[in-house]
């Protein structure tokens, strides 16, 4: 019985080293391991032989289960690790385009401006927006620009044929809007939107310009504050080691006014074309606010304080991004816009 | 204003290199835009912070030269040879210079001239060609005689662009051999004046500032004029009648007798061009320079005109305004109707000037004049820019800083500077001290500021002393009372407000003359206001999440349009534009009413090489008719729009597709459909519209909550012609964004993920062809409940085997419970219900498959 238990074990040795596909392979197990195999057979009806046969049949009949066990797994693997030589030979040009995808796009402007917002808004500044289209009232003369002052000259402004209706040139009436809405509590907001300025369109200037304005009023804010917080943006915009400096300027809605720069960020300060060979690039407008704005916003400029600021995230796009002409922008070219 | 760093030095001793001054001017807001190094050298490293140019003349190419004699060239009729002494040897030079033909063949000359030379090799501008470029100086020949150096016009040097003559200086000038850079070199500093600093738009304005940031001391020039008293004057000072004091509040004169005109000396003309200015003659020269000196502009008239026109009488000098269209014809040579707030400077005949802008033609000063009647006066800033703008004026350097204020104080000294000038230059007598008609005096600003405002706004503390030093070196007045500063403002200042401004204007010039590089930086301590989130912002760029998801490319597009563009639309667009008066283009006269017209054009711009455009664009249209919501109700109200436009193949060209086909209104209505589920607005509907932009039965309305809030569909052909789209067919969707953001609901509820499988089932169903889609699926959805947990429409059919008038859908249907495990049962019982039912409602049959 034994011996022919071994025969039919050799032959079904033999036999697995034929077996080449899975088929064939489970066939291979339900016939020679399957519970109809002889093996089986044998190891079930144990019982039924006679005592003193049962420990030598069972211990040898589990032996060869077990090589059948054994030499089934190893042609599993070698199966395993020959399947790519028996596959047919594949001949794809892998460096063929893929399917193309159709992916949507932000406009650049819009990605820029996302990523002032977020800055912001992890340094506790809210969005505020008000209207393109203002009053002379909160364009110019609420923030400490009388008609026929000297200063209205850094405007250049389109007039609608309503008077005193105008397109605002900066986002800076929104400063009043934010004060009458939110006074006497404290305020920390930007406030972004588009602006218009009556000029040539040329590669350097544009009639449309988005600005992001910001503004912080209170009881405790002070010009190292204003420097502190300005900085801490020129870092989390630009890179963590971006140094500012800043220079004394003018705006009529802010005393002291300054100009921002930051280490030209293509050069590392070494100089180049983009900063004309300074090192640094102006990227921000600011100062405290003008104690006639702060009166005008309702604010008592004895007791508030504030400071202002203000960007052009056009510009900030161009240097980052090595944008020559910043007609590109409401151009639309997608050979421009894809490029984001 | 361009600066001269020489004529700086007259007034401040300054021994920092140039860019250095530069730099402390930049950083204390008088922006230094442009260096120009004449003849210097220039900074030998490679960052400077303002744009540096300029030529360097070389000591041992350039040199101070004395032309002993002029002789004829034997060949050439316009040619002269000068013999010159170079401080080491004589040479020839080869000159066309008109301004040595009066020396021509006069012999040796009593009083040698005095030029700059270039020795053969220097490196200057070529004074033939347009603009500045270099050239190197040759050995030649010209008409047989050897030419190897020359004598140099100032555009040679790169001085201005004069090469009528070359540079003659006067006899003071050092002698031969003196390098010409240590002579006339310089620094020009070009400085933006920003509308608070009109007092630094002055050589001694900048001289101030510099005094200060440098801690030196400010040296004035004299303000006093010399006089020749007589016991009666042979001419009489005007009389003086000021109409208007609030626009005119001082006027003051001086009167210079027998003066000759002529050129300037040589060192008062280079100082001119060297500012941007151009001499003239001695007399209108002088007037420019004490301009530029001072900051206060004068005027000099003939004065034997004004007595004429006062038949021989004393003259009356009026300011006042204009009559009804009075005209004058300025020394431009232009006749101007004067508007009726324009100041005029008169006498009891008619107008002379505009006054504070341009003198009048008649009694400017001429080679013939002999006295000089000199006028200082003062005006109302904001007026003097009406007229300057008015008048078109803005090329007046006069206007340019009375438009921007100069204090009355400044006028006295400046008039007696000039007057003592032109005694001097002009060979001139004074016999009377000016005239000085000043109705009503400005008092001097005080500020009272407690020293705690530093810290309160500057968030420092600077010691009393050092405040008080900086205040003083700009030349303010300050007593200490306790903790209070008592500040007077110096009297040619007219920027420092009074009490809270006024303390703030103080405390910006602390900051600055300390040094905004001093001031620390620190984290705002102040209490954080109460956190809110602009809900209008976050759901508008949901939406552009949105879109971008689904593949389409943002725009931005102008929001100034024209009404003939948005005309192109066929769209009922009311007149009511928000339309601008200046437009700097007929494209861009009017804020946009139509959102999708600024999309096709710049759909059309791309068309010529994308064959698939998928794009979007969120923004406002400014309605001026529609009812206002802003609390101003003069202004349009911004309505928020989102238009979609699909045109052309619907993939990008790739070997991966056999085909590409062009895309058609179900392309947009995925997007649509994808966009409302992404939305999670439930309340909906979809039915078939009309629009005058679109092709009827190709149109539809999506109404959210019973409300339309746009249309989508294809374009009428001739719509999307006119917007130059002709290839294939346009596709776009015009929403009211503000109307569809007001219904999106801010959360929504999910669904458990499925635990037993679901059962599939395909039906076909035989409807009126005029049945909606929607109108099908509503009914099986409502009749297949919540067991029916997915309906999907995969085939729609029409032909002749299923009938005339009828169609086939097919639809897939998927059960499934969220208790048990269906069986084929339940499926084949809910599948029968709803076959009975589209059966009665629709008279829908069931199509053999």
């Amino acid at each position: 019985m034994l011996e022919s238990l071994q025969k039919n074990a050799e032959k079904a040795l033999s036999e697995l080293q034929n077996v080449t596909d899975t088929t064939s392979l489970k066939e291979w197990r339900s016939q020679n391991l399957g519970k109809e195999s002889v093996i089986m057979q044998t190891l079930g009806n144990l019982g039924g032989l006679p005592t003193s046969e049962r420990p030598v049949i069972g211990r040898q009949a589990n032996n060869i289960r077990q090589n059948l066990e054994t030499a089934f797994q190893k042609r599993i693997d070698q199966l395993r690790d020959s399947a790519s030589e028996t596959l047919p030979t594949a001949s794809l040009d892998v460096t063929l385009p893929g399917r193309p995808v159709q992916h949507g796009r932000l406009h650049i402007v819009t990605q820029t401006m996302r990523r002032i917002y977020a800055i912001w808004a992890d340094m506790g500044f809210q969005i505020y927006r008000s209207p393109d289209v203002e009053t002379d009232e909160y364009n110019f003369e609420l923030l400490n620009i009388p008609k026929h002052h000297p200063a209205r000259d850094m405007w250049d402004t389109f007039h609608t044929d309503t008077p005193g209706i105008i397109l605002r040139t900066h986002t800076s009436p929104g400063q009043i809007h934010a004060m009458r809405e939110y006074c006497p509590n404290p305020i920390r907001v930007i406030l972004p939107g588009m602006c218009y300025r009556y000029e040539q369109i040329t590669a350097r200037s544009e009639i449309q310009f988005n600005q992001v304005e910001g503004l912080a009023i209170g009881q405790n804010i002070r010009f190292t504050d204003l420097k502190g917080t300005l900085s801490d943006f020129a870092r989390r915009m630009f890179s963590a080691n971006t140094a500012t400096r800043f220079r004394a300027s003018h705006f009529p809605f802010t005393e002291p006014s300054a100009e921002m720069d930051v280490e030209c960020f293509l050069c590392s300060g070494g100089g180049c074309s983009v900063c004309k060979h300074t090192g640094w690039l102006e990227i921000l407008g600011c100062g405290m606010v003008h104690p006639t704005v702060l009166e005008n916003g309702g604010y008592n400029p004895r007791e508030f304080t504030g400071f202002a600021f203000g960007m052009g995230p056009e510009r900030i796009t161009m240097l980052k991004y090595g944008i020559k002409d910043i007609r590109y922008f409401w151009g639309n070219d997608l050979r421009f816009l894809e490029q984001f | 204003m361009k600066i001269p760093l020489s004529w700086l030095k007259e007034y401040v001793a300054l021994d920092q290199p140039p860019h250095e001054l530069g730099d402390l001017l930049t950083f204390a807001g008088l922006e230094v835009e442009e260096m120009e190094y004449i003849g210097l050298a220039q900074p030998n490293h490679n960052l400077h912070q303002s744009k540096t140019t300029g030529l360097e003349w070389d000591k041992d190419y350039f040199v101070v030269a004395e032309i002993i004699a002029v002789e004829p060239h034997p060949n050439a009729d316009r040619l002269v040879l000068a013999k010159l002494y170079d401080g080491k040897r004589e040479h020839i030079v080869l000159t066309g210079a008109p301004n040595l033909f009066p020396f021509n063949g006069k012999g040796p000359l009593r009083d040698p001239l005095k030029v700059a030379y270039a020795r053969e090799g220097a490196l200057l501008y070529d004074g033939h060609k347009p603009g500045p470029e270099l050239t190197k100086i040759k050995r030649t020949k010209i008409r047989g005689v050897e030419s190897y150096s020359m004598a140099c016009s100032e555009k040679e040097l790169g001085i201005s662009d004069e090469h009528e003559g070359i540079i003659i200086f006067d006899a003071s000038a050092p002698s031969a051999g003196t390098p010409l850079a240590d002579y006339i070199g310089d620094v020009i500093f070009n400085i933006a004046i920003t509308p608070n600093m009109s007092r630094n738009a002055s050589v001694i304005g900048v001289a101030r500032e510099l005094a200060a940031l440098t801690q030196t001391e400010l040296r004035l020039p004299s303000w006093t004029m010399k006089m020749a008293p007589v016991e009666k004057p042979l001419l009489e000072l005007p009389h003086i009648d000021i109409r208007k004091p609030s626009l005119n509040p001082r006027f003051t004169a001086t009167l210079i007798e027998n003066v000759t005109i002529a050129p300037s000396p040589y060192w008062l003309q280079i100082r001119l061009r060297l500012s941007g200015m151009r001499p003239i003659n001695n007399i209108v020269d002088i007037t420019n320079y004490v301009m530029l000196e001072t900051g206060q502009p004068l005027h000099a008239f003939d004065y034997d005109v004004l007595h004429q026109r006062s038949s021989g009488k004393t003259p009356t000098i009026i300011t006042r305004l204009p009559e009804p269209r009075e005209n004058l014809t300025t020394l431009d040579g232009i006749s101007r109707t004067l508007d009726d707030f324009t100041i005029l400077v008169a006498d009891s005949v008619g107008t002379l000037s505009i006054g504070g802008i341009m003198g009048g033609g008649e009694s400017e000063v001429s080679p013939s004049t002999k006295n000089i009647l000199l006028e200082a006066a003062s005006w109302d800033y904001t007026n003097i820019r009406r007229s300057v703008q008015a008048q078109q004026l803005q090329s007046s350097q006069a206007g340019y800083r009375f438009s921007r204020g100069v204090h009355p104080e400044v006028a006295p000294h400046a008039n007696r500077r000039a007057a003592d000038l032109m005694r001097q230059m002009g060979g001139g007598k004074i016999s009377q001290d000016l005239v000085d008609e000043y109705p009503r005096p400005l008092s001097p600003v005080v500020v009272e500021m407690p020293l705690s405002e530093i810290k309160r706004n500057l968030g420092i503390t600077i010691p009393p002393n050092e405040v008080v030093h900086i205040l003083t070196s700009l030349d303010f007045q300050v007593t200490k009372k306790e903790s209070v500063l008592q500040v007077t403002v110096p009297n040619h200042r007219m920027d420092i407000g009074s009490g809270q401004a006024g303390i703030a204007d103080i405390l910006e010039e602390i900051a600055r003359i300390y040094g905004f590089e001093r001031i620390p930086e620190t984290q705002i301590s102040d209490t954080i206001p109460r956190q809110q989130t602009n809900i209008a912002l976050e759901a508008e760029e949901r939406v552009r999440d949105i879109c971008v998801n689904l593949g389409l490319q943002e725009l931005v597009t102008y929001r100034l349009s024209s009404p003939e563009l948005e005309q192109l639309t066929l769209e009922n667009i009311a007149e009511d534009y928000v339309t601008v008066s200046n437009p700097i283009a007929p494209e861009r006269v009017s804020m946009r009413r139509s959102l999708l017209a600024s999309v096709l054009e710049c759909a059309k711009n791309n068309s010529r090489f994308k064959h698939r455009l998928a794009l979007f664009e969120i923004g406002p249209v400014y309605l001026r008719d529609s009812t206002s919501r802003n609390a101003i109700p003069a202004l349009p109200h911004e309505l928020l729009k989102l238009i979609i436009v699909l045109s052309g193949s619907r993939s990008e060209l790739s070997w991966a597709h056999g085909e590409h086909p062009t895309m058609d209104y179900f392309d947009l209505k995925g997007l649509v459909d994808a966009l409302i589920t992404a939305t999670h607005i439930t309340d909906y509907q979809i039915e078939t519209a009309d629009h005058p932009s679109f092709r009827t039965g190709i149109t539809a309305a999506l109404l959210v909550s019973g409300n339309q809030v746009g249309v989508f569909g294809e374009l009428l052909p001739s719509v999307s012609a006119a917007f130059g789209l002709t290839k294939y067919p346009v596709l776009a969707a015009d929403f009211n964004l503000e109307a569809l953001l007001t219904s999106l609901p801010d959360h929504h509820l999910t669904k458990p993920v499925p635990r037993f499988p679901a059962i599939v089932e395909d039906i076909a169903l035989i409807v009126d062809k005029s049945t909606p889609a929607n109108y099908v699926t509503a009914l099986i959805t409502q009749t297949g409940g919540k067991r029916l947990t997915r309906l999907q429409l995969f085939d729609v059919f029409e032909g002749a085997q299923i009938g005339q008038g009828k169609k086939s859908l097919a639809f897939r249907l998927t059960f499934q419970s969220d208790k048990r495990t269906l069986t084929d049962k339940d499926a084949a019982q809910l599948r029968n219900k709803i076959v009975k039912r589209l059966n009665q409602e629709i008279g829908a049959d069931l199509r053999d498959t």
